[in-house]
């Protein structure tokens, strides 16, 4: 019977569309996450990738279609009905969104204070032990504006996970973070991944991290999917939208407009 | 443009509303008072100098500015009546509301702007913690139990600035100055002042949190948040003392009759 429910897709988007004034954002996206698996989601900058994560927390709501989450279509849901929803996720904002009147440790423990019954000395202790997984521990007395944009990052990252999440979305996890460092937040999605079974959504540029982490890459272009597949496919694919993004190839149309702006 | 207005309007008592439900149900749970006590602090405590100042400035204008109408009518005895009078029903609650929109009005929208730009309120959200809940009510609140009390000091304040105006100063004697402003000052008189400034207190509270809770992106959109929220609660507390002034001058009419002020 278990094995049953593990089976059904933990989120899906059913034809989501989303737009900003004139700005079509989402354009009848539709996808299906299945439980335990890291998905990758590539795409330039501005395609829509944060606002596709915020829709399946319900932090923007579709024009259109519908968002499902274990069962549950949540995209009519009020705020206070997603609580409980929320409360299994973790979301790793892509500028971190640390709240600056608090120190490091107050913003990792804030999940915990608002939903667990926790003493303040076991709070402490996960506070404490989720730093050393993001490798920054002894930093709880700073504030934010003491700690560079990469500490800032991973100390969301250790907000993001303090609740032990089933789902936990990533908004560039390794952007702005030496090659070393990004390494270590990639060993700790794939440790999530394999010690806690966590259902990972990754949104990246960096392809080094999309192959070690992803189970499955989607690539969205101009608010559609148009590749979904494992990452060895990636490797040898040869439509000239994906290839360029996974070589790191400006267009011809870009470079042509940078020697005739010369 | 009216349709925008409306829209503006209606967000803004959906806003209202919501601050209203959090705010009565918060209120008594003891696990609320650390938000609110901060705030109690930051609005109240750090106000009080400059509110006194206030107050003893709108006393000794008042009293220089009509010394010598009083003089000339040889009636300078009644200069208590009408200072404490205008001190205690108009220009304390007026000015010490207009005073507060600006020092804590500001800093409301500011934070509040700040927050919503840097992706703190969605944070908040994410984490299945209801921003009106965590960051409105409590300052709304704090305004509004605060608004009335410092209004109280900047009363308190304007009576002593202009007893030394008019007693020290210009040597009326002080038997008949307390004497004539008994006369003309009833206890209805303090309470419609203070009622007024619960008033102000709500409205610029409410404006300022509701103007930096959707402010537009980036340093620029909170910066005119701001603005606009200054100049609004700077309107709404002149609009409401007009209100007020009509409806409260009717009801005393309807319980103690017509008294004229000389
Ligand atoms: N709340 C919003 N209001 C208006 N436009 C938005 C909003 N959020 C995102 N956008 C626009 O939607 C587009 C996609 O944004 P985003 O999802 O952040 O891109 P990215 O793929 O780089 O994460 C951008 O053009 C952005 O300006
Ligand atoms: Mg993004």
């Amino acid at each position: 019977m278990a094995k049953n429910i593990d089976n059904r897709p933990i989120i899906e988007l059913r034809n989501v569309s989303k737009r900003f004034g004139a700005l079509q954002v989402l354009d009848g996206v539709d996808l299906s996450l299945r439980r335990g698996e890291t998905t990758v989601v590539i795409g330039e900058s501005g395609t829509g990738k944060s606002v596709l994560l915020k829709h399946i927390v319900g932090l923007l709501r579709p024009d259109s279609g519908e968002i499902w989450f274990d069962g549950q279509r949540i995209d009519t849901m009020n705020e206070q009905a997603l609580v409980p929803i929320r409360r299994r996720m973790g979301f790793l904002f892509q500028m971190g969104a640390l709240f600056d009147s608090m120190t490091v440790g107050e913003n990792v423990g804030f999940p915990l204070e608002e939903h667990s019954q926790f003493k303040p000395d076991k709070i402490q202790a996960i506070v404490e032990e989720k730093l050393k997984m993001v490798g920054l521990s002894g930093l709880q007395a700073r504030k934010p504006g003491q700690i560079s944009g990469g500490q800032k990052k991973r100390v969301a990252l250790a907000r993001a996970i303090a609740l032990d999440p089933e789902v936990v979305f990533y908004d560039e996890p390794t952007t702005g973070l030496d090659p070393v460092r990004a390494d270590v937040i990639n060993e700790l999605i794939l440790k999530l991944k394999q010690e806690l079974h966590v259902t990972g959504i990754v949104v990246t540029h960096d392809m080094v991290s999309a192959f070690k982490v992803g189970d499955r890459i989607l690539m969205l272009n101009k608010g559609t999917i148009i590749a979904d597949a494992v990452p060895a496919w990636y490797k040898t694919c040869d439509d000239p939208r994906v290839r360029r993004f996974v070589d790191g190839r400006a267009n011809e149309e870009d470079l042509k407009a940078l020697v005739a702006a010369k | 443009m009216l349709r925008r207005t409306i829209d503006i309007l209606g967000d803004f008592f959906i806003f209202t509303w919501q601050t209203i439900y959090w705010m009565s149900r918060g209120v008594w749970r003891r696990r609320n008072w650390r938000l609110l006590i901060p705030q109690l602090y930051e609005v109240g405590y750090k106000s009080l100098p400059v509110i006194m100042i206030t107050g003893a400035f709108v006393g000794m204008v008042i009293a220089v500015q009509s010394i010598e109408q009083f003089r000339a009518l040889g009636m300078e005895e009644r200069m208590g009546s009408i200072v404490n009078l205008s001190v205690v029903r108009e220009l304390g609650p007026v000015l010490a509301g207009i005073m507060l929109a600006g020092r804590i009005g500001g800093a409301l929208t500011a934070e509040l702007g700040t927050m919503n730009v840097t992706e703190q309120i969605d944070a908040l959200r994410s984490m299945g913690v209801n921003p009106i809940r965590y960051l409105v009510a409590p300052r709304v609140l704090a305004c509004f139990i605060l608004t009335p009390a410092l209004t109280l000091f900047a009363d308190f304040t304007g009576a002593l600035g202009g007893w030394f105006v008019s007693v020290v100063l210009e040597g009326i004697a002080p038997g008949p100055y307390w004497d004539y402003t008994k006369q003309a000052v009833s206890t209805f008189d303090l309470y419609s002042g203070i009622i007024k400034s619960f008033f102000f207190g709500a409205a610029l509270g409410l404006v300022s949190c509701y103007s930096g809770f959707f402010c537009k992106p980036g340093a620029e959109g909170v910066g005119r948040a701001c603005t606009t929220a200054f100049v609004t609660s700077f309107i709404v507390i002149l609009a409401l003392d007009f209100i007020l002034a009509q409806i409260l001058q009717d009801i005393q009419i309807a319980l103690f009759g017509f008294q004229s002020m000389l």
